[in-house]
């Protein structure tokens, strides 16, 4: 393999650990708050297809990003009412929210731009853009650090910096603020924090909508950053993908940002060995190569997690004891 | 009062029907350690959780140094000084010693200085009052004791001055017990205010200054721990109620159909709670096991209906020594005979989401005619629950409706036709009247006394003693763990109290 192709595998993981990486840190905030999400999913999409829609009726990808990020916080307040507030069973209401934005966004784009669930196709300004960094061009011919810089480092989009800078600012907030210790103490023990003086109810309402914030950065980058518009089922998994990188990396920070760099890898792989015949084995079909990652995330999280333990509250509505 | 540390005026609280606390009146001197003590369900944490800002009291006024508060939640509470010590601890259990301690009180929106600031406080709080603890460790992978010490570090660094413990030792080994009463004299001689609410009489005699009996939610008497005495208190705590007068003939005892031998328990601590019972229990008499709460009576009666195992002693049914295999199958004991009323219908007796008809078969769905091949019958089921609804006057007679629909007494109803009906040899009844209303008591009495006439023989524990008295032909009076006593049913109140109290059967004959 030369090394050409490296940075090109290793660019591409990075491009593609990005949405993973948000729904991911987004699970952590909400599920380490003890509230359990599997509708990472469903807001991912509704994100994707709200910001493609914005972005291309208005040209400008950051009004775009505020429609995303919009439309995700108001489905997981929905999912806050009526698991926090209407203490509801959270895995029903996250199934709700998948399957209404599954149907939601498919309905409302075909009978807005009857282009069978896409959303009209974005150029220039509508799009989040890949930014060359200073001395990308210049760097270029040094050896080694030379097209690592430009080669991965440089020509992402904003989005991309964002994603993972947000690994050690979340390990930040998690371990050295009063919302972090507050956050990891109302998923653990929610009467502690209770008799402490402190309302759950406000701060679990706080988690979903961190949650939905990254959720909505995650959809966004999808159709505004990664493609250019939003096509149908266009999350294609990812939001449960993401739930699997957060089991597997035990509901921390750093390790998410590994679990998701190795399903973007997994994913990264596939796309290259299509079609390449491989010695010994021939050439894979497409269907096995697109399903590997799918694969890998039951083996891995089967047989090389150990005992991942959730949020002891997690799954759990507050109620006061007598 | 100008030095009283914490007042209650009139304080109220309403559960629904159940009168949590009638109108508290209770005065805590600053600077003492003061004892509540009550049986279960007496309203002690009840009226302790409205302290702490948990409950709203219905009406009523409390007052913190003299001048009324208003605690309408926890933090309140804590801003007006006051700590809580909870039964079940208020802990993160993966967090360290510090970060449990400085939860709800950091001070700034960021850790780091607070982090220090808690490490400095904890290290004198140590040096002050012999409560070290790691301030690094995992709270979870510490012993009891050291947690409980963590939750009363918690109050303390919050700058408590009144700190309430609710039954602090019932978690604790007797050494962990002797320490936290040092801990807590040593802090009361600093000018805490301590509130211990225990249902334990030693523990009240051994470190309280003043003491507050509660009985049903009324706050029925307070003392001077050095004017008063055990006797006093255990006859305080379980009441002098108007007398049940139960119409009964005397008992004709035939043959010995329950016998046990040298019986000894332990509960999930280790703790010996049945130490070297034995007694026989003959068709056709009830025997009435007396004592204040927690001495052992709960496990003696679960340890021979099966469900909990014992350690030692041997126990025979209708004249046949059981099995150890025998002895924890409940369902193969209730085949040879025995019923068994547990003292806790919520938890033991009853499935409350249930309906009636269901509950009226719990235990016995299996037996041919509740069958019908792999099913179950649920005509017959309705059936059986409609008889028993009408012998045992069940309101509403709907035995469609759901279990927790019922009142308290019409539950425990379902519970005593369900185990009476059953036509058993030997009948284990435990607090056949708790929570129920005058009226059911009355007809519940009846049914236990029909049953002994019927030539049953029954073994009744209740905490109530006028219903031990009212009921029994024989009385075996338990005291941490043993039987102390075996009076007749004309044995006098003070007589059984002393008992009750530990106090040596020489000197109550005197």
């Amino acid at each position: 393999m030369d090394a050409a192709l490296a940075i090109n595998i290793v660019d591409s993981t990075i491009r593609l650990s990005t949405p993973l990486l948000f729904a991911a840190l987004a699970g952590l905030y909400s599920e380490r708050s003890g509230v359990f999400d599997i509708s990472l999913e469903g807001k991912m999409l509704i994100a994707a297809f709200a910001s493609a829609t914005v972005a291309a009726l208005s040209g400008s990808a950051w009004a775009g990003l505020l429609a995303g990020v919009g439309a995700a916080v108001a489905f997981g307040l929905v999912h806050g009412f009526a698991s926090i507030t209407c203490r509801g069973n959270q895995i029903v209401s996250g199934v709700a929210i998948n399957f209404i934005a599954a149907g939601l966004t498919v309905i409302l784009g075909q009978s807005w731009f009857g282009e069978g669930g896409r959303t009209p196709p974005l150029t220039g300004d509508a799009r989040f853009s890949d930014k060359v960094l200073p001395f990308a061009q210049e760097l270029s011919g040094v050896p080694v650090v030379g097209p690592i810089y430009s080669g991965i480092i440089s020509g992402q989009n904003v989005l991309v910096y964002l994603a993972f800078l947000l690994v050690p600012a979340t390990w930040w907030v998690l371990a050295r603020t009063r919302f972090g210790l507050r956050l990891r103490a109302v998923g653990e023990n929610p009467a502690a924090v209770d008799t402490a003086g402190i309302s759950v109810a406000w701060l679990r309402y706080r988690a979903v909508i961190i949650c939905g914030v990254l959720t909505g950065l995650a959809g966004t980058y999808l159709a505004v950053a990664q493609a250019a518009g939003f096509n149908r089922d266009m999350t294609a998994g990812k939001g449960y993908i993401a739930l699997a990188a957060l089991i597997f990396a035990k509901w921390r920070p750093v390790p998410i940002l590994f679990a998701c760099l190795l399903f973007g890898f997994l994913d990264a792989i596939s796309i290259r060995i299509q079609g390449v015949a491989l010695p010994g084995i021939g050439t894979v079909s497409v269907q096995f190569v697109q399903a590997l990652p799918y694969i890998l995330t039951v083996v891995l999280l089967a047989g090389f997690v150990g005992r991942a333990i959730p949020p002891r509250a997690g799954g759990v509505p507050y109620v006061k004891e007598r | 009062m100008a030095d009283a540390a914490i007042q209650l005026i009139d304080i109220d609280k309403r559960f629904g029907a159940v009168h949590a606390n009638r109108s508290i009146n209770l005065s805590v001197e600053k600077g003492t350690i003061h004892g509540i003590i009550g049986e279960n369900g007496a309203g002690k944490s009840t009226l302790m959780s409205i302290i702490y800002g948990f409950y709203q009291a219905d009406s009523g006024e409390i007052r913190v140094d003299g001048r009324p508060a208003s605690i309408t939640d926890p933090s309140a509470a804590i801003a007006a000084g006051i700590g809580m010590v909870h039964q079940h601890f208020m802990l993160v259990p993966n967090f360290t010693v510090v970060e449990n301690v400085m939860l709800g009180a950091e001070k700034s929106p960021f850790l780091g200085a607070g982090i220090a600031k808690v490490r400095a406080e904890l290290k004198r709080l140590e040096r002050e009052h012999a409560l070290d603890v790691d301030p690094d460790a995992v709270v979870e992978e510490l012993p009891v004791g050291r947690q409980q010490r963590v939750e009363i570090l918690k109050s303390l660094y919050r700058g408590a001055d009144i700190l309430i413990l609710d039954e602090p030792t019932g978690v604790l080994t007797p050494a962990e017990a002797d320490h936290l009463f040092a801990v807590l004299r040593h802090l009361r001689d600093e000018g805490k205010t301590i509130i211990l609410i225990t249902h334990k009489l030693r523990e009240i005699m051994a470190v309280t200054d003043a003491v507050s009996v509660m009985r049903r939610g009324e706050l029925v008497a307070t003392r001077r721990t050095a004017e008063t005495n055990v006797a006093e208190l255990a006859e305080l705590m379980v009441g002098r109620r108007v007398l049940l007068t139960v119409d009964k003939g005397s008992a004709a005892p035939r043959e010995v159909r329950l016998s046990v031998e040298g019986l000894r328990v332990r509960d999930s601590r280790g703790v010996v709670m049945v130490d070297d019972v034995s007694l026989n229990l003959r068709a056709g008499e009830i025997v009435g096991i007396a004592g204040v709460a927690g001495n052992g009576q709960s496990e003696l009666i679960e340890a021979l209906a099966g469900i909990r195992a014992t350690e030692a002693g041997r126990v025979a049914l209708m004249g046949r020594e059981l099995g150890p295999q025998e002895m924890t199958d409940p369902a193969g004991l209730r085949a040879a005979g025995l019923a068994h009323v547990p003292e806790d219908r919520h938890h033991m007796g009853l499935v409350l989401p249930f309906e009636e008809n269901e509950n009226a078969v719990l235990g016995y769905q299996r037996e041919a005619r509740f069958a019908r091949g792999p099913l179950l019958d649920r005509a017959a089921m309705r059936r059986d629950a409609a008889e028993k609804i009408a012998a045992y006057d069940i309101r509403p007679p709907d035995c469609r409706l759901k279990t927790a629909n019922f009142s308290g007494g019409n539950q425990q109803k379902i519970v005593l036709s369900r185990e009476m009906e059953r036509d058993p040899d030997v009948l284990l009844i435990g607090q056949p009247t708790r929570g129920v209303d005058v009226g059911a008591i009355e007809f519940i009495h009846r049914r236990i006394v029909e049953m002994r006439d019927a030539g049953k023989a029954i073994l009744l524990v209740s905490v109530e003693l006028d219903e031990i008295r009212a009921l029994s032909d024989r009385i075996l009076v338990m005291f941490a763990g043993r039987i102390v006593g075996e009076r007749g049913p004309d044995a006098g109140e003070g007589e059984l109290g002393l008992l009750m109290a530990g106090i040596e059967e020489r000197e109550a004959a005197e």
